[in-house]
Protein backbone atom coordinates (compact mmCIF):
# COMPACT_ATOMS: atom_id res chain seq x y z
CA UNK A 1 0.00 0.00 0.00
CA UNK A 2 2.45 2.46 0.72
CA UNK A 3 4.23 1.39 -2.31
CA UNK A 4 1.06 2.26 -4.32
CA UNK A 5 0.84 5.76 -2.74
CA UNK A 6 4.83 6.39 -3.41
CA UNK A 7 3.47 5.61 -6.86
CA UNK A 8 1.07 8.14 -6.80
CA UNK A 9 3.30 10.57 -5.87
CA UNK A 10 5.56 9.91 -8.72
CA UNK A 11 2.94 9.93 -11.19
CA UNK A 12 2.10 13.31 -9.72
CA UNK A 13 5.69 14.77 -10.20
CA UNK A 14 5.79 13.31 -14.12
CA UNK A 15 2.62 15.31 -14.27
CA UNK A 16 4.16 18.74 -12.98
CA UNK A 17 7.53 18.15 -15.14
CA UNK A 18 5.52 17.93 -18.21
CA UNK A 19 5.02 21.48 -17.55
CA UNK A 20 8.44 22.27 -17.98
CA UNK A 21 8.43 21.71 -21.60
CA UNK A 22 4.99 23.49 -22.25
CA UNK A 23 5.77 27.23 -23.31
CA UNK A 24 4.50 29.52 -20.70
CA UNK A 25 1.51 31.20 -21.11
CA UNK A 26 3.08 34.81 -19.24
CA UNK A 27 2.49 37.94 -22.03
CA UNK A 28 6.41 40.32 -21.20
CA UNK A 29 3.85 43.60 -20.36
CA UNK A 30 4.56 45.96 -21.85
CA UNK A 31 6.18 44.73 -24.69
CA UNK A 32 3.91 42.12 -25.79
CA UNK A 33 -0.11 43.19 -24.93
CA UNK A 34 -2.75 40.30 -25.04
CA UNK A 35 -4.98 40.95 -27.65
CA UNK A 36 -8.20 42.55 -26.52
CA UNK A 37 -12.16 41.12 -27.33
CA UNK A 38 -13.95 43.59 -29.34
CA UNK A 39 -16.43 43.96 -27.13
CA UNK A 40 -13.79 45.28 -24.00
CA UNK A 41 -15.30 47.67 -21.72
CA UNK A 42 -12.28 50.06 -21.52
CA UNK A 43 -12.52 54.11 -21.16
CA UNK A 44 -15.58 55.57 -22.10
CA UNK A 45 -15.37 58.24 -25.74
CA UNK A 46 -17.76 61.02 -27.23
CA UNK A 47 -17.97 60.18 -30.45
CA UNK A 48 -18.69 62.51 -33.57
CA UNK A 49 -20.77 62.60 -36.97
CA UNK A 50 -18.50 62.53 -39.64
CA UNK A 51 -18.90 66.61 -39.97
CA UNK A 52 -17.70 67.23 -36.53
CA UNK A 53 -20.84 67.43 -34.98
CA UNK A 54 -21.23 65.99 -31.64
CA UNK A 55 -23.33 62.81 -31.05
CA UNK A 56 -24.36 63.54 -27.90
CA UNK A 57 -27.23 65.63 -26.85
CA UNK A 58 -27.15 66.39 -23.21
CA UNK A 59 -30.52 64.18 -22.26
CA UNK A 60 -28.47 62.90 -19.33
CA UNK A 61 -29.74 59.15 -19.63
CA UNK A 62 -26.32 58.12 -19.18
CA UNK A 63 -26.15 59.70 -15.95
CA UNK A 64 -29.91 58.49 -15.03
CA UNK A 65 -28.94 54.18 -15.88
CA UNK A 66 -25.26 54.64 -14.18
CA UNK A 67 -25.95 52.39 -11.08
CA UNK A 68 -22.79 54.44 -9.67
CA UNK A 69 -23.72 57.59 -10.38
CA UNK A 70 -20.39 58.62 -11.74
CA UNK A 71 -21.51 60.73 -14.74
CA UNK A 72 -22.24 64.49 -14.09
CA UNK A 73 -24.47 65.73 -17.48
CA UNK A 74 -25.44 69.63 -17.67
CA UNK A 75 -26.97 70.08 -20.53
CA UNK A 76 -27.61 73.75 -23.27
CA UNK A 77 -29.69 75.21 -25.72
CA UNK A 78 -28.04 74.62 -29.54
CA UNK A 79 -28.24 77.95 -31.58
CA UNK A 80 -27.62 78.28 -34.76
CA UNK A 81 -24.49 80.15 -34.81
CA UNK A 82 -22.87 78.25 -31.84
CA UNK A 83 -23.95 74.53 -32.65
CA UNK A 84 -22.49 71.59 -31.17
CA UNK A 85 -25.04 68.55 -31.81
CA UNK A 86 -27.70 68.30 -34.18
CA UNK A 87 -30.88 68.58 -32.16
CA UNK A 88 -32.05 70.77 -29.71
CA UNK A 89 -29.32 70.55 -26.82
CA UNK A 90 -26.29 69.52 -26.23
CA UNK A 91 -23.66 68.50 -23.29
CA UNK A 92 -22.85 71.82 -21.57
CA UNK A 93 -20.81 70.33 -19.01
CA UNK A 94 -19.85 66.21 -19.13
CA UNK A 95 -17.80 64.72 -16.66
CA UNK A 96 -17.49 60.95 -15.66
CA UNK A 97 -15.75 60.14 -12.44
CA UNK A 98 -13.27 57.12 -13.19
CA UNK A 99 -13.18 56.48 -9.58
CA UNK A 100 -16.77 55.68 -9.40
CA UNK A 101 -17.30 53.85 -12.52
CA UNK A 102 -17.40 49.95 -12.68
CA UNK A 103 -17.20 49.70 -16.02
CA UNK A 104 -20.68 47.91 -16.72
CA UNK A 105 -21.26 49.58 -20.02
CA UNK A 106 -24.93 50.43 -18.63
CA UNK A 107 -24.40 54.06 -20.04
CA UNK A 108 -23.68 53.12 -23.52
CA UNK A 109 -27.16 51.02 -23.57
CA UNK A 110 -28.65 53.79 -22.32
CA UNK A 111 -27.55 56.57 -24.60
CA UNK A 112 -30.38 57.03 -27.39
CA UNK A 113 -27.57 58.15 -30.05
CA UNK A 114 -25.24 55.94 -29.35
CA UNK A 115 -22.74 58.81 -28.32
CA UNK A 116 -20.91 57.48 -25.32
CA UNK A 117 -19.37 54.28 -25.66
CA UNK A 118 -16.98 52.50 -24.13
CA UNK A 119 -13.62 51.81 -25.95
CA UNK A 120 -10.35 49.89 -24.99
CA UNK A 121 -8.38 51.91 -23.44
CA UNK A 122 -7.13 50.65 -20.14
CA UNK A 123 -4.33 52.15 -18.83
CA UNK A 124 -6.23 54.59 -16.39
CA UNK A 125 -4.20 55.77 -13.61
CA UNK A 126 -4.23 59.09 -11.78
CA UNK A 127 -1.88 60.79 -8.92
CA UNK A 128 -4.62 62.33 -7.00
CA UNK A 129 -8.24 62.20 -7.10
CA UNK A 130 -9.25 65.99 -8.93
CA UNK A 131 -7.54 63.88 -11.97
CA UNK A 132 -9.36 61.23 -11.85
CA UNK A 133 -12.70 63.27 -12.90
CA UNK A 134 -12.54 63.45 -16.73
CA UNK A 135 -14.07 65.65 -18.36
CA UNK A 136 -15.57 66.60 -21.63
CA UNK A 137 -12.36 67.70 -23.55
CA UNK A 138 -10.82 64.67 -22.47
CA UNK A 139 -13.68 62.42 -23.69
CA UNK A 140 -14.81 63.96 -26.74
CA UNK A 141 -12.65 62.02 -29.79
CA UNK A 142 -11.02 64.52 -32.15
CA UNK A 143 -12.49 65.34 -35.35
CA UNK A 144 -12.66 63.16 -38.24
CA UNK A 145 -11.27 64.27 -41.35
CA UNK A 146 -13.70 66.15 -43.82
CA UNK A 147 -15.21 67.55 -40.59
CA UNK A 148 -15.34 71.01 -38.68
CA UNK A 149 -14.57 71.74 -35.16
CA UNK A 150 -17.60 72.50 -32.82
CA UNK A 151 -19.00 75.09 -32.46
CA UNK A 152 -19.88 75.03 -35.53
CA UNK A 153 -22.12 78.07 -37.55
CA UNK A 154 -24.81 76.45 -39.10
CA UNK A 155 -27.29 78.11 -42.00
CA UNK A 156 -30.61 78.02 -40.21
CA UNK A 157 -32.88 75.86 -40.05
CA UNK A 158 -30.98 72.77 -41.24
CA UNK A 159 -31.11 71.12 -37.82
CA UNK A 160 -34.55 71.89 -36.66
CA UNK A 161 -35.58 68.06 -35.66
CA UNK A 162 -35.47 67.86 -31.98
CA UNK A 163 -34.26 64.64 -32.16
CA UNK A 164 -31.63 63.80 -34.54
CA UNK A 165 -31.46 61.10 -37.43
CA UNK A 166 -29.37 58.08 -35.91
CA UNK A 167 -27.53 58.30 -39.69
CA UNK A 168 -24.44 60.37 -40.07
CA UNK A 169 -25.99 63.86 -41.48
CA UNK A 170 -24.90 64.67 -44.73
CA UNK B 1 56.23 28.76 9.69
CA UNK B 2 54.81 26.13 12.34
CA UNK B 3 52.31 23.79 12.01
CA UNK B 4 49.86 25.14 13.77
CA UNK B 5 49.71 28.18 12.12
CA UNK B 6 49.73 26.84 8.29
CA UNK B 7 46.87 24.85 9.67
CA UNK B 8 44.94 27.75 10.65
CA UNK B 9 45.31 29.85 7.72
CA UNK B 10 44.56 26.61 5.89
CA UNK B 11 41.18 26.59 8.11
CA UNK B 12 40.25 29.96 8.01
CA UNK B 13 40.54 30.35 4.62
CA UNK B 14 38.63 27.64 3.22
CA UNK B 15 36.10 28.39 6.16
CA UNK B 16 35.70 31.77 4.44
CA UNK B 17 35.16 30.31 1.12
CA UNK B 18 32.65 28.14 2.78
CA UNK B 19 30.81 30.52 3.93
CA UNK B 20 31.04 32.70 0.89
CA UNK B 21 30.05 29.70 -1.31
CA UNK B 22 26.56 28.91 0.94
CA UNK B 23 25.92 32.61 0.85
CA UNK B 24 26.11 33.30 -2.92
CA UNK B 25 24.20 29.31 -2.93
CA UNK B 26 21.03 30.70 -0.28
CA UNK B 27 20.84 33.83 -3.05
CA UNK B 28 20.63 32.05 -6.36
CA UNK B 29 19.09 29.02 -4.00
CA UNK B 30 16.28 31.43 -4.10
CA UNK B 31 16.40 32.49 -7.62
CA UNK B 32 16.43 28.82 -8.69
CA UNK B 33 13.40 28.22 -6.54
CA UNK B 34 11.28 30.86 -7.96
CA UNK B 35 12.35 30.27 -11.63
CA UNK B 36 11.75 26.36 -11.56
CA UNK B 37 8.50 26.33 -9.57
CA UNK B 38 7.05 29.29 -11.80
CA UNK B 39 8.05 26.79 -15.09
CA UNK B 40 6.17 23.84 -13.43
CA UNK B 41 3.45 26.64 -13.20
CA UNK B 42 3.58 27.16 -17.12
CA UNK B 43 4.65 30.60 -16.05
CA UNK B 44 8.35 32.76 -16.03
CA UNK B 45 9.55 33.70 -12.75
CA UNK B 46 10.99 36.63 -12.01
CA UNK B 47 12.72 38.09 -15.52
CA UNK B 48 12.99 42.00 -14.74
CA UNK B 49 15.86 42.37 -12.19
CA UNK B 50 18.92 41.73 -14.17
CA UNK B 51 19.09 39.53 -17.29
CA UNK B 52 17.29 36.34 -16.68
CA UNK B 53 15.98 37.65 -12.99
CA UNK B 54 19.21 37.33 -12.04
CA UNK B 55 19.77 40.35 -9.73
CA UNK B 56 15.78 39.17 -8.02
CA UNK B 57 18.09 37.96 -4.61
CA UNK B 58 19.95 41.08 -4.84
CA UNK B 59 16.93 43.25 -5.02
CA UNK B 60 15.17 41.01 -2.50
CA UNK B 61 18.28 41.84 0.32
CA UNK B 62 18.11 45.41 -0.24
CA UNK B 63 14.75 45.20 0.71
CA UNK B 64 15.09 42.87 3.82
CA UNK B 65 17.70 45.09 4.80
CA UNK B 66 16.03 48.50 4.82
CA UNK B 67 12.98 47.25 6.70
CA UNK B 68 12.05 48.38 9.85
CA UNK B 69 12.71 45.86 12.38
CA UNK B 70 9.92 44.97 15.02
CA UNK B 71 9.97 43.10 18.38
CA UNK B 72 7.06 42.95 19.60
CA UNK B 73 5.90 44.53 22.90
CA UNK B 74 6.18 40.81 25.55
CA UNK B 75 8.91 40.08 23.79
CA UNK B 76 11.98 38.90 25.14
CA UNK B 77 14.89 41.10 23.58
CA UNK B 78 17.40 39.10 24.21
CA UNK B 79 16.09 35.38 22.80
CA UNK B 80 14.04 37.20 20.20
CA UNK B 81 17.32 38.62 18.51
CA UNK B 82 18.91 35.54 18.91
CA UNK B 83 16.64 32.78 17.90
CA UNK B 84 17.64 33.64 13.96
CA UNK B 85 21.22 33.35 14.97
CA UNK B 86 21.10 29.91 16.58
CA UNK B 87 18.88 28.67 13.95
CA UNK B 88 21.44 30.28 11.39
CA UNK B 89 24.65 29.09 12.51
CA UNK B 90 24.32 25.23 12.16
CA UNK B 91 23.34 25.34 8.71
CA UNK B 92 26.74 27.18 8.01
CA UNK B 93 29.44 24.98 10.10
CA UNK B 94 27.90 21.86 9.32
CA UNK B 95 29.15 21.70 6.01
CA UNK B 96 32.74 21.57 7.67
CA UNK B 97 33.66 17.90 7.79
CA UNK B 98 32.08 16.96 4.41
CA UNK B 99 35.41 16.33 1.71
CA UNK B 100 34.77 18.09 -1.24
CA UNK B 101 37.42 16.42 -3.34
CA UNK B 102 40.72 14.79 -3.03
CA UNK B 103 44.12 16.27 -2.79
CA UNK B 104 45.05 19.49 -5.41
CA UNK B 105 47.62 21.47 -5.66
CA UNK B 106 47.48 25.50 -5.81
CA UNK B 107 50.59 27.41 -6.21
CA UNK B 108 52.84 24.62 -4.35
CA UNK B 109 50.34 24.02 -1.01
CA UNK B 110 49.37 20.98 -1.44
CA UNK B 111 45.77 20.38 0.31
CA UNK B 112 42.85 18.33 0.55
CA UNK B 113 39.66 19.74 -0.25
CA UNK B 114 37.40 20.14 2.70
CA UNK B 115 37.60 21.96 6.19
CA UNK B 116 38.52 19.28 8.34
CA UNK B 117 37.26 15.12 7.56
CA UNK B 118 37.00 13.68 11.24
CA UNK B 119 36.82 10.55 12.15
CA UNK B 120 33.05 11.06 13.71
CA UNK B 121 32.08 12.94 10.85
CA UNK B 122 28.43 11.55 10.81
CA UNK B 123 28.09 11.87 14.82
CA UNK B 124 29.18 15.84 14.01
CA UNK B 125 26.46 16.18 11.49
CA UNK B 126 23.40 14.81 13.76
CA UNK B 127 24.62 16.73 16.38
CA UNK B 128 24.66 20.03 15.06
CA UNK B 129 21.44 19.59 13.02
CA UNK B 130 19.95 19.16 16.10
CA UNK B 131 21.16 22.59 17.59
CA UNK B 132 18.85 24.43 15.00
CA UNK B 133 15.84 23.13 16.99
CA UNK B 134 16.67 25.26 19.69
CA UNK B 135 15.95 28.19 17.58
CA UNK B 136 13.10 27.59 16.32
CA UNK B 137 11.30 26.90 19.76
CA UNK B 138 12.97 30.05 20.67
CA UNK B 139 11.80 31.89 18.05
CA UNK B 140 8.63 30.78 18.43
CA UNK B 141 8.34 31.24 22.35
CA UNK B 142 10.16 34.90 22.27
CA UNK B 143 7.28 36.00 20.18
CA UNK B 144 4.62 36.51 22.69
CA UNK B 145 2.17 35.18 20.25
CA UNK B 146 -0.10 32.24 21.08
CA UNK B 147 0.32 31.21 17.24
CA UNK B 148 4.03 31.59 16.82
CA UNK B 149 4.23 29.32 19.89
CA UNK B 150 1.95 26.75 18.71
CA UNK B 151 3.98 26.48 15.42
CA UNK B 152 7.53 26.97 17.26
CA UNK B 153 6.29 23.75 19.07
CA UNK B 154 4.96 22.19 16.03
CA UNK B 155 8.15 22.72 14.23
CA UNK B 156 10.30 21.36 16.85
CA UNK B 157 8.44 18.34 17.34
CA UNK B 158 8.11 17.59 13.74
CA UNK B 159 12.12 17.79 13.58
CA UNK B 160 12.73 15.60 16.33
CA UNK B 161 10.57 12.72 14.89
CA UNK B 162 12.19 12.91 11.97
CA UNK B 163 15.51 12.95 13.30
CA UNK B 164 15.31 9.34 14.76
CA UNK B 165 14.95 7.98 11.47
CA UNK B 166 16.88 10.11 9.86
CA UNK B 167 19.67 8.69 12.47
CA UNK B 168 18.67 5.30 12.09
CA UNK B 169 18.82 5.54 8.01
CA UNK B 170 22.35 7.13 8.09
CA UNK B 171 23.54 4.04 10.22
CA UNK B 172 22.97 1.79 6.88
CA UNK B 173 26.17 3.32 5.10
CA UNK B 174 28.20 4.05 8.49
CA UNK B 175 27.84 -0.14 9.11
CA UNK B 176 28.71 -0.80 5.55
CA UNK B 177 31.97 1.41 5.49
CA UNK B 178 32.83 0.40 9.04
CA UNK B 179 33.42 4.38 9.67
CA UNK B 180 32.04 6.97 10.40
CA UNK B 181 34.10 9.58 9.21
CA UNK B 182 32.92 11.08 5.28
CA UNK B 183 35.82 10.88 3.92
CA UNK B 184 35.64 6.51 4.04
CA UNK B 185 32.38 6.39 3.20
CA UNK B 186 32.28 8.52 -0.16
CA UNK B 187 35.83 6.50 -1.23
CA UNK B 188 33.51 3.14 0.08
CA UNK B 189 31.03 3.87 -3.22
CA UNK B 190 34.21 4.09 -5.53
CA UNK B 191 32.43 1.20 -7.51
CA UNK B 192 28.59 1.53 -6.67
CA UNK B 193 26.57 4.08 -4.82
CA UNK B 194 25.56 3.30 -1.58
CA UNK B 195 21.49 4.45 -3.17
CA UNK B 196 21.91 0.88 -5.29
CA UNK B 197 22.69 -1.31 -1.95
CA UNK B 198 20.85 0.60 0.27
CA UNK B 199 17.50 1.89 -1.05
CA UNK B 200 15.51 1.61 1.64
CA UNK B 201 17.48 3.72 3.51
CA UNK B 202 18.56 6.34 0.62
CA UNK B 203 14.65 7.08 0.23
CA UNK B 204 14.16 7.37 3.55
CA UNK B 205 16.87 9.52 4.52
CA UNK B 206 15.42 11.99 1.46
CA UNK B 207 12.03 11.83 3.50
CA UNK B 208 13.68 12.78 6.79
CA UNK B 209 15.55 15.50 4.86
CA UNK B 210 12.23 17.04 3.63
CA UNK B 211 10.87 16.89 6.95
CA UNK B 212 14.08 18.40 8.70
CA UNK B 213 14.11 21.14 6.63
CA UNK B 214 10.50 21.91 6.97
CA UNK B 215 9.98 21.73 3.25
CA UNK B 216 7.07 20.54 1.48
CA UNK B 217 5.19 18.76 2.09
CA UNK B 218 6.21 19.01 5.33
CA UNK B 219 5.77 22.62 5.80
CA UNK B 220 2.88 22.95 7.64
CA UNK B 221 5.23 25.03 10.16
CA UNK B 222 6.11 27.39 8.27
CA UNK B 223 2.54 27.65 5.83
CA UNK B 224 1.11 30.81 5.10
CA UNK B 225 -2.53 30.06 5.48
CA UNK B 226 -1.69 27.92 9.02
CA UNK B 227 -0.94 29.65 12.09
CA UNK B 228 -0.32 32.70 10.05
CA UNK B 229 3.00 31.88 9.02
CA UNK B 230 4.40 29.48 12.18
CA UNK B 231 7.30 30.64 14.09
CA UNK B 232 8.07 33.35 11.97
CA UNK B 233 5.08 35.32 12.35
CA UNK B 234 6.60 38.51 14.19
CA UNK B 235 9.84 38.37 12.41
CA UNK B 236 10.67 40.85 9.85
CA UNK B 237 13.50 42.55 8.14
CA UNK B 238 16.84 41.17 8.74
CA UNK B 239 15.48 38.76 11.03
CA UNK B 240 13.51 37.26 9.02
CA UNK B 241 16.27 36.92 6.35
CA UNK B 242 18.37 35.13 8.67
CA UNK B 243 15.82 32.65 9.39
CA UNK B 244 15.16 32.41 5.16
CA UNK B 245 18.74 32.31 4.91
CA UNK B 246 18.96 29.24 7.40
CA UNK B 247 15.83 27.51 5.94
CA UNK B 248 18.29 27.76 2.06
CA UNK B 249 21.55 26.85 3.89
CA UNK B 250 19.55 23.90 5.26
CA UNK B 251 18.24 22.55 2.15
CA UNK B 252 22.10 22.82 0.93
CA UNK B 253 23.82 21.36 3.25
CA UNK B 254 21.24 17.96 3.68
CA UNK B 255 21.81 17.81 -0.27
CA UNK B 256 25.71 17.95 0.44
CA UNK B 257 25.23 15.08 2.79
CA UNK B 258 22.63 12.98 1.05
CA UNK B 259 24.79 13.28 -1.89
CA UNK B 260 28.05 12.06 0.27
CA UNK B 261 26.25 9.74 1.83
CA UNK B 262 24.46 7.53 -0.90
CA UNK B 263 25.20 9.18 -4.10
CA UNK B 264 28.97 9.56 -4.07
CA UNK B 265 29.66 12.70 -3.08
CA UNK B 266 32.38 14.08 -5.22
CA UNK B 267 33.08 11.08 -7.22
CA UNK B 268 31.74 10.39 -10.44
CA UNK B 269 32.89 7.57 -12.44
CA UNK B 270 31.03 7.09 -16.31
CA UNK B 271 29.16 3.96 -16.42
CA UNK B 272 30.89 0.87 -17.99
CA UNK B 273 34.24 2.72 -18.17
CA UNK B 274 36.82 3.38 -16.46
CA UNK B 275 36.70 7.16 -16.74
CA UNK B 276 37.20 8.81 -13.38
CA UNK B 277 35.58 12.81 -13.99
CA UNK B 278 36.51 13.42 -10.21
CA UNK B 279 39.94 13.14 -11.57
CA UNK B 280 40.04 15.95 -14.77
CA UNK B 281 41.75 19.06 -13.87
CA UNK B 282 44.16 18.17 -11.09
CA UNK B 283 41.48 16.87 -8.69
CA UNK B 284 39.67 20.49 -8.99
CA UNK B 285 36.76 18.61 -10.96
CA UNK B 286 35.36 17.07 -7.95
CA UNK B 287 33.75 20.01 -6.47
CA UNK B 288 31.70 21.05 -9.56
CA UNK B 289 30.63 17.37 -9.69
CA UNK B 290 29.51 17.55 -5.82
CA UNK B 291 27.88 20.50 -6.73
CA UNK B 292 26.16 19.00 -10.09
CA UNK B 293 24.59 16.84 -7.57
CA UNK B 294 23.28 19.26 -5.11
CA UNK B 295 21.84 21.65 -7.76
CA UNK B 296 19.85 18.21 -8.91
CA UNK B 297 19.05 17.66 -5.12
CA UNK B 298 17.59 21.11 -4.79
CA UNK B 299 15.50 20.88 -8.32
CA UNK B 300 13.86 17.48 -6.72
CA UNK B 301 13.19 19.58 -3.58
CA UNK B 302 11.60 22.73 -5.36
CA UNK B 303 10.07 20.22 -7.53
CA UNK B 304 8.36 18.15 -4.92
CA UNK B 305 7.43 21.49 -3.27
CA UNK B 306 5.43 22.03 -6.66
CA UNK B 307 3.51 18.82 -6.74
CA UNK B 308 2.43 17.50 -3.60
CA UNK B 309 0.28 18.93 -1.18
CA UNK B 310 1.08 19.74 2.52
CA UNK B 311 0.39 16.34 5.25
CA UNK B 312 -1.54 17.57 7.62
CA UNK B 313 0.41 17.57 11.05
CA UNK B 314 -1.12 14.29 13.39
CA UNK B 315 -0.53 12.56 9.70
CA UNK B 316 2.75 13.64 9.45
CA UNK B 317 3.88 12.80 13.05
CA UNK B 318 2.13 9.38 12.54
CA UNK B 319 3.97 8.72 9.29
CA UNK B 320 7.35 9.39 10.99
CA UNK B 321 6.59 7.30 14.14
CA UNK B 322 4.70 4.21 12.94
CA UNK B 323 6.23 3.91 9.16
CA UNK B 324 9.70 5.52 8.57
CA UNK B 325 11.01 4.60 12.31
CA UNK B 326 10.06 0.80 12.21
CA UNK B 327 11.31 0.92 8.39
CA UNK B 328 14.66 2.13 9.47
CA UNK B 329 15.29 0.81 12.46
CA UNK B 330 14.31 -2.80 10.38
CA UNK B 331 16.57 -1.67 7.72
CA UNK B 332 19.90 -1.45 10.22
CA UNK B 333 18.75 -4.86 11.57
CA UNK B 334 19.08 -6.54 8.32
CA UNK B 335 22.18 -4.35 7.07
CA UNK B 336 24.01 -5.16 10.57
CA UNK B 337 23.70 -8.93 9.86
CA UNK B 338 24.22 -9.18 6.40
CA UNK B 339 27.24 -6.75 7.42
CA UNK B 340 28.13 -9.32 9.84
CA UNK B 341 27.73 -12.54 7.47
CA UNK B 342 29.99 -10.32 5.29
CA UNK B 343 27.63 -10.31 2.49
CA UNK B 344 29.34 -7.07 1.28
CA UNK B 345 32.69 -6.88 -0.33
CA UNK B 346 34.57 -4.81 1.71
CA UNK B 347 34.50 -1.10 2.05
CA UNK B 348 36.56 1.31 3.25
Amino acid sequence: MIIRRGLAILEGMATTIKHVFQPPVTVQYPEQVRPLAERFKGRHELKRYDNGLEKCIGCALCAAACPADAIWVESAENTDEERYSPGERYAKTYEINMLRCIFCGYCEDACPTEAIVLEHEYRLSFYDRKSAIYTKEMLLVPVPPGGKPTPQKVPPGSFDRAIPDMENPK
Amino acid sequence: MSDIAILAIDATVKSVILIVVLLTGFAYGTWLERRFIARIQVRIGPNRAGPFGLLQPVADGLKLFVKEDVIPLGADKILFTLAPVITAIPALIVLAVVPIGEQVNLFGYTTTLGIADINVGVLYIMAVTSISVYGIVLAGWASANKYAMLGGLRSSAQMISYELAMGLSILAPVMMTGSMSLGDIIRAQQNTWFIFLQPIAGIIFIITMLAETNRAPFDLPEAEQELTAGYITEYGGMKFAAFFMAEYMKMIAVSVIAASLFFGGYQFTIPFTNIQLHTLLGGWMAPFILGAKVVASLMFMIWLRATLPRIRYDRLMAFGWKVLLPLSLANAVVTAVLVALDVFPSFG
